[in-house]
């Protein structure tokens, strides 16, 4: 391949050729997509992948015909040999659904509240087909059973709210598929999901690809899930393709820096050794007037004068392994398996020493312990006088503790009790059940405000959305300040020169504490976040979520971050996150939370590499993994059904009904897991323990 | 469904980026702070930077300045009545002429700006901050307190208030510091009723949750937290309160519940001048300009303002 190529390539499906897509704002022209080239053949799965704001969307919403009007779109998209540039919304609409299906990123949004999941599917069954009602209906509830929905003939007459996040993307996935699409776009399809349903819907695409003979485009930023699903692999910088690769290619010798920096960015939950991640230095850059030369040039760690001189083309790798490998990098030749001239494209930072590993844990001071923890709120009805007509059960008798210079995670999916926890410690109120001790202090025998500011000193928290937890209408400089003015601090100079040590610290340049925080991107805020949450010298800091609103390249710095600082203060993190590589990239030992009691605890790489509780095994098996040969040949574990609801307090196992364990008991061990809730016990000599009667 | 579109934001540039200039970081610092200090200046030249604004604070000075200066130019009071001109049209002896008992309009006009200003200024002012305070506290302290607050203003809400002020005005002889009082004890609630909803949805947010956990206390979570954030609307409220005031006063001057003579309101002017539009319009044209101009300087007070101090505004700058 030598330039562009404007003709489709022979047996192509879908090709696009040279699309550009810009938008109109106040800032300027908005250049989302410059230039993609791909085709699509009948039953493959190309993956386009980037970071927000890199075109993949806009590359999907342009190939269905769904941009805004304003949007100026140039290039060619033809499906079988049909342009679609040009078409009007309703000669689309004859293709959008006969011959593309689409999955998108909300399912609660993407369905119709106010009909009947079986209504919405003979909907899209009769705009394209000519079909009866019965026949159409029968088709539906088909298509539903066929997706996975138990029950699918009552299920068809549910409301779309009646189902759970993962039913709903079940649904959406049947209606993509009603009409036999040759094409099925799915656009980020499990980023709203936990991980254990993200397993169960990928294999559903899978089955309906299979089913249907569709080619898939699936549009993501997880690049496990890439690594298990796709054939080919678009990786899209700054509106531009930048690499295209068969799969194991490009993950086993990509040749584009900005690639090579996304795969070291990425933590694995399958590798037990500790090295720092190799974050990619700056941000990405604004599509509006962009300068030229290669638009990753002021992040790339070995460019050269020659990069600024004129923006690469996509071309065919010189001795690439396999044909198809093309990036757009004029040093891609020289790269080999992330290595230039004999030294890596990022160098890895060195792992900061960790001298507090040498005292044994037993011997330094707890500085959280939970004691039985429970926590019950109650579920009301009636509209004046409430009654109590049961409780959700969110905490049940938690016990863990957190010693000086220890990281714990704290991993279940959503609605397992996580938050719950985080919130009875942050509130610093007695609980209903058990005790709270926060570096020695029992949180129930906390008298005075006095005493509860002091206590606040050694707990600081950070929160998932960098944006949202900053206060938009105070300067840097305010938000740094105001937990030390909050424990009693009122030297102005004294806190200046904090701020300045704080931003430091994270960082960030101490000039910039005059800005607010809408001038600052992600990481960087989340930077601040963390900055705050240190100000007062806390012994223990809280973290939810802090990377997952992040781009993968970001994300890598601020766990480095994160890391460092550790060490360097002394600091304890509890880290409660639904990433399970992160979790075992950060964390010394990790507790698995399920329906609100933690099933598994101990050393991280104890749990991640022999897990003993069943959900632990199958929480584990369900991530998807970046790098398609192990993706392949692992052994998967996935779970049926999703979480049960939090209001029995029956006595047993609440992971019996999901449990792949529990099936292969005989009756007696079964009646034990339904009749008698398993205690926290550990065997062995390690510190090891799990909640299950048979493990 | 959306397009992901890149986010339009200045960012800021990477740390390692070297000062164009040597500046020893001590020094740097010291000027930093200097400029840090006074955020007051950075709103103030974010504010300037906007022309309509500008334009609407020049009008508004020459309001306040003929309201204040004005009677100092004539010779006639605003009680003073000229019994050899009745109803005489603007000349060089009556700028703006006079009315059937003889007061002299210009005078009137710039004391009755004058009180209106006041009236308007203040009564919006105190219920857009007593609104705001008491919407806060309501929805930060949530419970019992929160029940108790919206009863009083839900009862307040479907009190009479009309009639209830034109009693209490009446009774206290048309005094404004009276007919104050009045406009706001009634002014509030609705207002109130509407930074409590959205106040609801901003305790929720994460640095309002961050604040509490770091220990800060909930007065001053309510005052630095929640109340700046609802700022845009508090001014457009307070703008659009003095509009609604004065027209409030101009309605109860109308009916003989405002302002009473001798005293003089644009309200009451208006009011007047309004039945003789056809024989004597200089009567009604003049208040009704200086209405109209304190109005509209107001609304493109309240446009900059916001503007300047909503650091999401893509009019702000780069300040």
């Amino acid at each position: 391949m030598t330039g562009p190529q404007t003709q489709p390539q022979p047996g192509s499906l879908l090709s696009v050729r040279n699309l550009a897509v810009s938008f109109p704002s106040e800032a300027g022209r908005v250049d989302a997509v410059r230039g993609v080239d791909f085709d699509l053949f009948p039953g493959r799965t190309l993956a386009i992948v980037g970071e927000s704001g890199s075109g993949k969307s806009v590359t999907a919403m342009a190939v269905m015909g769904l941009l805004p009007e304003y949007a100026s779109v140039t290039g060619s998209i033809t499906l079988n040999s049909r342009e679609l540039l040009g078409l009007d919304d309703r000669q689309m609409s004859q293709i959008r659904g006969r011959n593309l299906g689409m999955i998108f990123q909300d399912p609660l949004s993407s369905l119709t509240p106010i009909f009947s999941v079986g209504q919405q599917i003979v909907e899209a069954l009769e705009i394209h087909q000519n079909l009866d009602r019965d026949v159409a209906w029968k088709r539906a509830v088909e298509l539903l059973d066929l997706v996975g929905i138990p029950k699918a003939a009552e299920r068809a007459r549910s409301f779309p709210h009646e189902f759970s996040g993962g039913m709903r993307q079940r649904v959406v996935i049947a209606i993509a598929m009603a009409n036999d699409p040759q094409i099925i776009i799915a656009d980020e399809p499990t980023t709203a999901l936990d991980v254990t349903v993200q397993a169960q819907i990928l294999d559903v695409l899978r089955l309906s690809q299979t089913e249907t003979g569709a080619a898939l485009i699936m549009i993501t930023h997880d690049l496990g899930v890439v690594a298990g699903i796709a054939d080919e692999v678009l990786v899209m910088y700054a509106g531009r393709p930048v690499e295209r690769a068969p799969v194991d290619e490009l993950f086993a010798r990509p040749r584009m820096p900005y690639t090579i920096g996304l795969l070291g960015a990425v933590p694995r939950v399958d590798i037990a050794e500790r090295r720092p991640l190799v974050p990619i230095r700056g941000n990405p850059p604004l599509l509006v007037d962009l300068p030229p030369g290669c638009p990753f040039q002021p992040r790339c760690p070995v460019s050269v004068p020659e990069c600024g001189d004129r923006e690469p083309d996509l071309a065919v790798v010189a001795g690439a392994a396999v044909d198809g490998h093309s990036a757009a990098c004029i040093r891609a030749h020289e790269i080999r398996d992330g290595q230039i001239d004999g030294r890596p494209v990022y160098p890895v930072p060195l792992a900061p020493d960790v001298p507090a590993a040498r005292v044994p844990r037993q011997q330094r001071p707890a500085v959280l312990e939970l004691t039985g923890l429970s926590k019950t709120f109650p579920l009301l009805k009636g509209a004046i006088l409430k009654r109590r007509v049961g409780s959700v059960y969110a905490v049940s008798d938690v016990d863990l503790d957190i010693r000086e210079s220890e990281t714990l995670g704290l991993v279940g999916e959503s609605g397992c009790g996580k938050t719950s926890t985080l919130l009875e410690i942050m509130n610093l109120r007695p609980p209903q059940h058990g005790s709270i001790r926060i570096a020695g202090v029992d949180i129930g025998e906390l008298r005075g405000r006095d005493a509860e500011r002091q206590l606040r000193r050694k707990l600081q928290m950070v929160f998932q959305d960098p944006m949202g937890a900053l206060d938009p209408r105070m300067t840097v400089f305010d938000i740094l300040a105001e937990p030390l003015q909050a424990v009693g601090e009122a030297d102005r100079t004294a806190i200046a020169a904090r701020v300045d040590e704080l931003m430091d610290l994270v960082g960030l340049n101490p000039e910039h504490s005059d800005r607010f925080p809408i001038a600052f991107s992600g990481g960087q805020r989340q930077r601040i976040a963390i900055a705050r949450a240190l100000a007062t010298n806390p012994s223990l800091v809280v973290l939810d979520e802090p990377v997952s609103a992040l781009d993968v390249s970001i994300q890598a710095g601020v766990i480095n971050l994160l890391n460092e600082l550790k060490v360097k203060l002394g600091l304890s993190y509890l880290f409660v996150a639904h990433d399970l590589s992160v979790v075992r990239h950060i964390s010394d030992r990790v507790a698995v939370m399920y329906l609100g009691r933690i099933v598994e605890i101990g050393a991280v790489d104890q749990v991640f590499g022999a897990p003993q509780h069943p959900y632990t095994h199958a929480l584990l098996s369900a991530i998807p993994v970046p790098d398609p040969v192990v993706e392949r040949t692992r052994e998967r574990i996935v779970l049926h059904g999703e979480l049960p609801s939090p209001t029995d307090s029956a006595p047993g196992c609440r992971f019996a009904s999901r449990c792949p364990l529990y099936l292969t008991l005989d009756v007696t061990q079964q009646t034990r897991c339904t009749s008698e809730t398993p205690e926290l016990t550990g065997r062995g000599d390690t510190d090891q323990r799990n909640a299950c009667h048979f493990r | 469904m959306t397009t992901n579109l890149p986010p339009l934001q200045h960012t800021v540039s990477p740390v390692d980026s070297t000062p164009s200039h040597p500046i020893s970081p001590a020094e740097e610092r010291v000027a930093r702070r200097g400029e840090r200090l006074s955020r007051r200046r950075l709103y103030t030249r974010r504010f300037l930077r906007n022309r309509g604004a500008v334009a609407g604070l020049v009008i508004l000075t020459l309001l306040v300045v003929f309201a204040l200066a004005g009677p100092l130019f004539t010779s006639y009071s605003y009680t003073d009545v000229d019994f050899t001109s009745l109803t005489a049209a603007p000349s060089s002896q009556h700028w703006f002429g006079t009315n059937g008992v003889g007061n002299d309009t210009f005078a009137q006009t710039a004391h009755g700006l004058q009180r209106s200003l006041i009236i308007g200024v203040v009564v919006s002012l105190l219920t857009t901050l007593l609104a705001a305070f008491v919407g806060a506290v309501a929805a930060y302290l949530g419970g019992t307190a929160e029940k108790a607050i919206l009863g009083v203003v839900h009862f307040l809400l479907v009190v009479p208030s009309f009639l209830l002020l034109g009693l209490i005005s009446q009774k206290a002889g048309g005094d404004w510091k009276v007919l104050i009082l009045v406009l706001v004890a009634i002014g509030w609630t609705y207002g109130a009723r509407v930074v409590y909803s959205l106040c609801t949805s901003l305790r929720e947010r994460e640095y309002v949750q961050a604040a509490r956990f770091m220990g800060v206390g909930s007065l001053r979570i309510v005052l630095r937290h929640l109340v700046p954030n609802i700022g845009s609307l508090l001014i457009v409220s307070f703008t659009l309160g003095v509009v609604t005031t004065v027209q409030m006063e101009t309605a109860l001057s109308f009916i003989g519940f405002g302002v009473k003579q001798p005293d003089v309101s644009l309200g009451s002017l208006l009011g007047d001048g309004a039945s003789t539009i056809t024989s004597a319009p200089w009567l009604f044209y003049f208040p009704a300009t200086m209405l109209t101009l304190l109005t509209v300087s107001m609304a493109l007070i309240g446009d900059g303002l916001r503007d300047a101090l909503d650091p999401m505004s893509h009019s702000a700058g780069r300040a």
